[in-house]
């Protein structure tokens, strides 16, 4: 009966030492960054053209997101983004309530947006491209993001941050936005600004 | 002539009257039509800018009237009223005032959001005072629309009230908002009635 005992005991063990030891072995050259948000190092931001005129910029304030980048296989990279809809700010109060209303965003009925990528492939030296599913106003599309990585390293303060860029347009039509703002605006460029801390 | 007395409105409170009575009505109505205009609509900014421009001289027309109201004497209520008939009116002349200054208010809530003056077409502008809330604009709009509902209904029911007793208690209530001061049973007349 002791025996028994000791036996499964140390059956115990043995499995939770390997559960614990296999994505050591695994996720060795994979670094898990998080998106620094939080001291603002990070910028969702979109244009679109002002009439055929100029360029209106805008950005979202709020959105959280990871990604993981393996320093081996760069192919085995993947980013998640989440955006609070919301937060959209365009340096416009009327023009932002309108773009959150019913005729853009409606973020009454759509509070989030996000992008979970399904493909990372390196293009060339310091460029790439990035695949995923963009939801907008609850539809789920797939984009092409073309990258730069723009550097990574130490910072001052202890830490280990990498950093991109990349830029995406789509037709707002496909995610459900038809309000006319003429032939020029119907097309939208993303330009993300990431940087991520080294967890 | 110009002032009130005690048995009928002056010109200057009878003209101040229907002003901003016709000026909320066409900015309820231009208010619900600009919002569902187009970006390509000739009348898309030009809209917007009349309705602000306009609003804030009702603000200042409103706060007129209403030093015109202190400095006057008050005409005193139709004999033939009853004192919940007083009451309600009364009630609902102060709630049509809060409401006014509560649509307006947030109305330029909007406008300011973020630190933007409101601009009275081209004469002078007004800057913002409260920005930068969070979501500022949204929920100053919310509320803009539900008082202006608000408003317009009490209004009608305001106005409901002045054609009944027009029409079917046939006293002077309405009358005397248009300026008539019909000569009245002289005043003993109207108090042995009134105790009657």
């Amino acid at each position: 009966m002791n025996a028994l005992k000791i036996k499964m005991l140390r059956l115990a063990i043995w499995c939770l030492a390997a559960t614990a030891a296999i994505p050591a072995v695994a996720t060795a050259a994979v670094e898990r960054y998080v998106i620094d948000t939080e001291g603002g190092h990070a910028f969702v931001q979109f244009r679109v053209k002002h009439l055929a005129y100029s360029w209106l910029y805008g950005r979202f304030n709020d959105f959280s997101g990871t990604f993981t980048y393996d320093t081996e296989d760069t192919s085995n990279s993947a980013v998640e983004l989440n955006i609070n809809t919301a937060s959209l700010d365009s340096n416009h109060a009327e023009r932002d309530k309108h773009l959150r209303g019913k005729d853009f965003l409606d973020v009454d009925r759509f509070p989030r947006a996000s992008f979970k990528s399904t493909a990372y492939k390196e293009t060339g030296f310091n460029t790439s491209v990035l695949e995923g599913d963009l939801t907008v106003k609850g539809i789920t599309k797939p984009v092409r993001i073309e990258v730069q990585r723009i550097g990574n390293g130490p910072d001052p303060w202890g830490g280990y941050r990498r950093g991109f860029q990349g830029t995406t347009s789509f037709a707002l039509k496909d995610f459900g936005i038809d309000y006319d703002l003429g032939p020029a605006a119907r097309n939208v460029e993303m330009i993300l600004s990431i940087e991520g801390v080294r967890q | 002539m110009w002032r009130n007395t005690d048995d009928g409105y002056g010109v200057v409170a009878v003209v101040l009257h229907w002003l901003v009575a016709a000026v909320v009505v066409g900015l309820f109505s231009l208010g619900l039509w600009m919002v569902e205009l187009t970006y390509y609509d000739a009348w898309y900014r030009r809209s917007t800018d009349i309705h602000k421009g306009v609003g804030i001289l009702l603000f200042l027309v409103v706060l007129a009237r209403l030093g015109w109201r202190l400095v006057n004497p008050r005409p005193v209520p139709e004999p033939a009223h009853s004192r919940l008939e007083r009451i309600a009116a009364a009630l609902t002349h102060v709630l049509l005032y809060v409401l006014l200054f509560a649509v307006m208010t947030a109305g330029y809530l909007i406008s300011t959001a973020d630190g933007r003056a409101v601009d009275v077409f081209g004469l002078f502008s007004v800057p913002a005072t409260i920005a930068g809330l969070p979501g500022q604009a949204d929920i100053a709009g919310d509320f803009h629309l539900a008082l202006a509902i608000a408003l317009i209904a009490l209004a009608a029911v305001h106005a409901i009230a002045a054609l009944k007793h027009h029409f079917i208690d046939r006293d002077r209530t309405l009358l005397r908002i248009l300026g008539r001061r019909t000569p009245r049973p002289s005043r003993s007349a109207a108090h042995s009635r009134r105790r009657a």
